[in-house]
């Protein structure tokens, strides 16, 4: 019963995904490569903050830890 | 509350009316929604004009194709490629008399709605939100179809004439004192087509050298009839007073254009209810500053005669003024009449002078005998006059019903629009995929709603329109508001976050027509 309930909690999810962009209006070609597109795009995204986002957060922190941190080393 | 205090007293009830702000993601998901479908037209496009597919829209012949292209402009661009995906919520066939309950034929289509065809099934008892039947009138059975049908053997169908040649029957004539005594004017005349009454009468009341005032979201009719008459026209924000009253200022202080001769006349359109809306007109301060400037007031009651006012009559009835007040009053049989036609009532003088010199009643058949006497039977049922108080209860169930409507729904978390005693109920749905998703989904329901895009409404504030009827039990209100707030979790359309704020005067230039408080 409860992976009924998840499954349809899924459908509907993927539901307000159609209405919202409008693809539920387009023809099932049309849908294919909307959802093909946006597949892509999503992925694209996701890999490039998976790639790109610790080493960022990362040197940030170091660069301002150095300008708060480094006071003390600087005026002496 | 605030106004009555604020207007001088003009307004005996509180008047309530309220326009929510769109929420800013729903706003920024229509527009990505729309680029969607934008980007998807344009591709379809490019596939028919290079015939990788076929082209099943109106296109130029080849001969046309050096001249001024005929549909290439964004409305036509809209109806090849957004309109036509959910074209199968609108023209749908009815086949029976669109009572509260209405029977509807199926239809099915195997192109994706360019081409429908009839299942031969039909769906039954379909609950009718979509008519405009206010009063309940729209019966196949009762004193008036009665009354209909002896006057159908007495007189045919056909009078095969117009008024001023042989068309003018003693029944016309009867319908207009009836009309008259009604509204409480002087003298009435009616015509066969409401559209045709305003769009023919306003160029016989204005012309060249007059100036007139419309609100921004007038009808059809009237736009066309001001266009017709050749008079100069401002547009003045939607039922907003400062502004309607900035424009007759300067229209009296600064007069004509380059002249600077003073407007022969100047006329107000306003409507009683705007059916997109459901807001009512603010009669008191326009007949308020109708007397300051000394201009003319044209009221088009399409829509509030026979639903508002506590006898019936009106917007005029509603608020407790004077019909003498209003210079024109014009309005329809169609909607709380359940027949044809229109109205305008006004002066003696006025009315006699528009039989000779208004273009649709020279020119225009006269009213069919069976439907005038639909109207002079119902209008005598809501006055009283047949002996009954069905008349009575029906406005009384009509005002009921659109109270209890309303509210159930604000308190679903709906957006609506519109004054509180209208019975035109707006219910905005923003996005173009729940257009065809809300229509598609209560027809699924066994109820049928209108549901209202682009070129009637702007272009984000897609809407679906509830009409109210006195013939609605509240058996089904509760039917149907059970079923709306299903397909309003369905389909994710509550919007509402409760900052609704009273209407407070304030200058027009600071907001627009909905108040915030921040």
């Amino acid at each position: 019963m409860d992976i009924k309930r998840v499954k349809d909690y899924i459908y509907w999810l993927y539901y307000q995904y159609l209405l919202i962009t409008c693809s539920y209006v387009l023809e099932p070609w049309e849908q294919s490569m909307f959802h093909t597109i946006t597949v892509t795009v999503f992925a694209m995204v996701v890999y490039t903050a998976y790639v790109f986002v610790p080493i960022h957060i990362r040197l940030a922190f170091e660069f301002f830890s150095q300008i708060f941190g480094g006071q003390p080393d600087s005026t002496v | 509350i605030n106004h009555i205090m604020h207007n001088g007293g003009l307004y005996k009830r509180p008047f309530n009316e309220a326009f929510e702000e769109t929420p800013m993601l729903v706003a920024v998901l229509t527009y990505v929604g729309y680029g969607v479908l934008t980007l998807f037209g344009y591709l379809r496009d490019f596939m028919r004009q290079w015939k990788i597919e076929k082209c099943q829209n109106a296109i130029e012949r080849e001969e046309q194709k050096d001249f001024v292209p005929l549909y290439q402009d964004f409305e036509n661009f809209y109806n090849r490629n957004l309109y036509m995906r959910i074209r199968d919520s609108w023209n749908r066939p009815i086949c029976s008399v669109p009572g509260a309950k209405v029977d509807m034929m199926e239809r099915v289509s195997h192109d994706y709605n360019w081409t429908f065809t009839y299942t031969g099934r039909v769906i039954k008892d379909v609950i009718n939100m979509g008519s405009y039947n206010y009063l309940g009138f729209a019966q196949n059975s009762g004193t008036c179809q009665e009354a209909a049908a002896k006057v159908l053997s007495r007189y045919g169908a056909g009078v095969c004439s117009s008024r001023q040649e042989m068309g003018n029957l003693d029944i016309h004539e009867e319908l207009e004192k009836l009309v008259a005594r009604f509204l409480g004017v002087e003298s009435a005349m009616a015509y066969g087509m409401g559209f045709a009454t305003n769009s023919m009468n306003i160029p016989a009341l204005v012309g060249k050298g007059c100036l007139i005032l419309s609100d921004e979201l007038n009808h059809a009719s009237l736009v066309l009839g001001a266009r017709l008459s050749g008079a100069t026209i401002r547009i003045f924000k939607h039922n907003n007073m400062q502004s309607l009253e900035k424009l007759l200022k300067d229209a009296i202080v600064h007069g004509q254009p380059r002249t600077r001769r003073p407007w022969k006349k100047i006329l107000i359109l306003v409507e009683g209810i705007y059916s997109m809306e459901g807001s009512i007109v603010r009669l008191p301060e326009v007949i308020a500053l109708k007397k300051k400037y000394k201009s003319y007031l044209y009221l088009d009651e399409a829509h509030s005669i026979g639903a508002l006012g506590p006898n019936g009559r009106g917007v005029v009835d509603y608020f407790g003024l004077n019909p003498e007040d209003v210079d024109v009053m014009m309005g329809t049989f169609t909607k709380s009449f359940g027949a044809a036609g229109g109205y305008i009532g006004g002066k003696k003088e006025l009315i006699d002078y528009l039989r000779t010199h208004s273009h649709s009643a020279v020119y225009a058949t006269s009213m069919s005998p069976p439907v005038v006497e639909q109207i002079i039977t119902s209008m005598k049922c809501i006055m009283g006059e047949d002996g009954t108080t069905i008349g009575r209860q029906c406005v009384q169930q009509l005002a009921e019903n659109t109270r209890y409507f309303r509210r159930r729904l604000k308190e679903m978390g709906f957006i609506i629009y519109g004054n509180e005693d209208s019975p035109v109920v707006p219910l905005m749905l923003y996005m173009p995929a729940k257009i065809g998703a809300f229509g598609r989904e209560m027809l699924k329901r066994n109820i049928g709603v209108v549901v209202v895009g682009f070129p009637a409404t702007p272009i984000i504030e897609s809407r679906a329109r509830f009409c109210l009827s006195a013939a609605h039990t509240k058996e089904m209100l509760d039917t149907a508001l059970k079923e709306i707030n299903e397909v309003g979790d369905l389909l994710q359309l509550k919007y509402s976050r409760h900052r609704l704020v009273p209407l407070l005067d304030r200058p027009f230039d600071e907001t627009t027509y909905e108040e915030t408080e921040d």
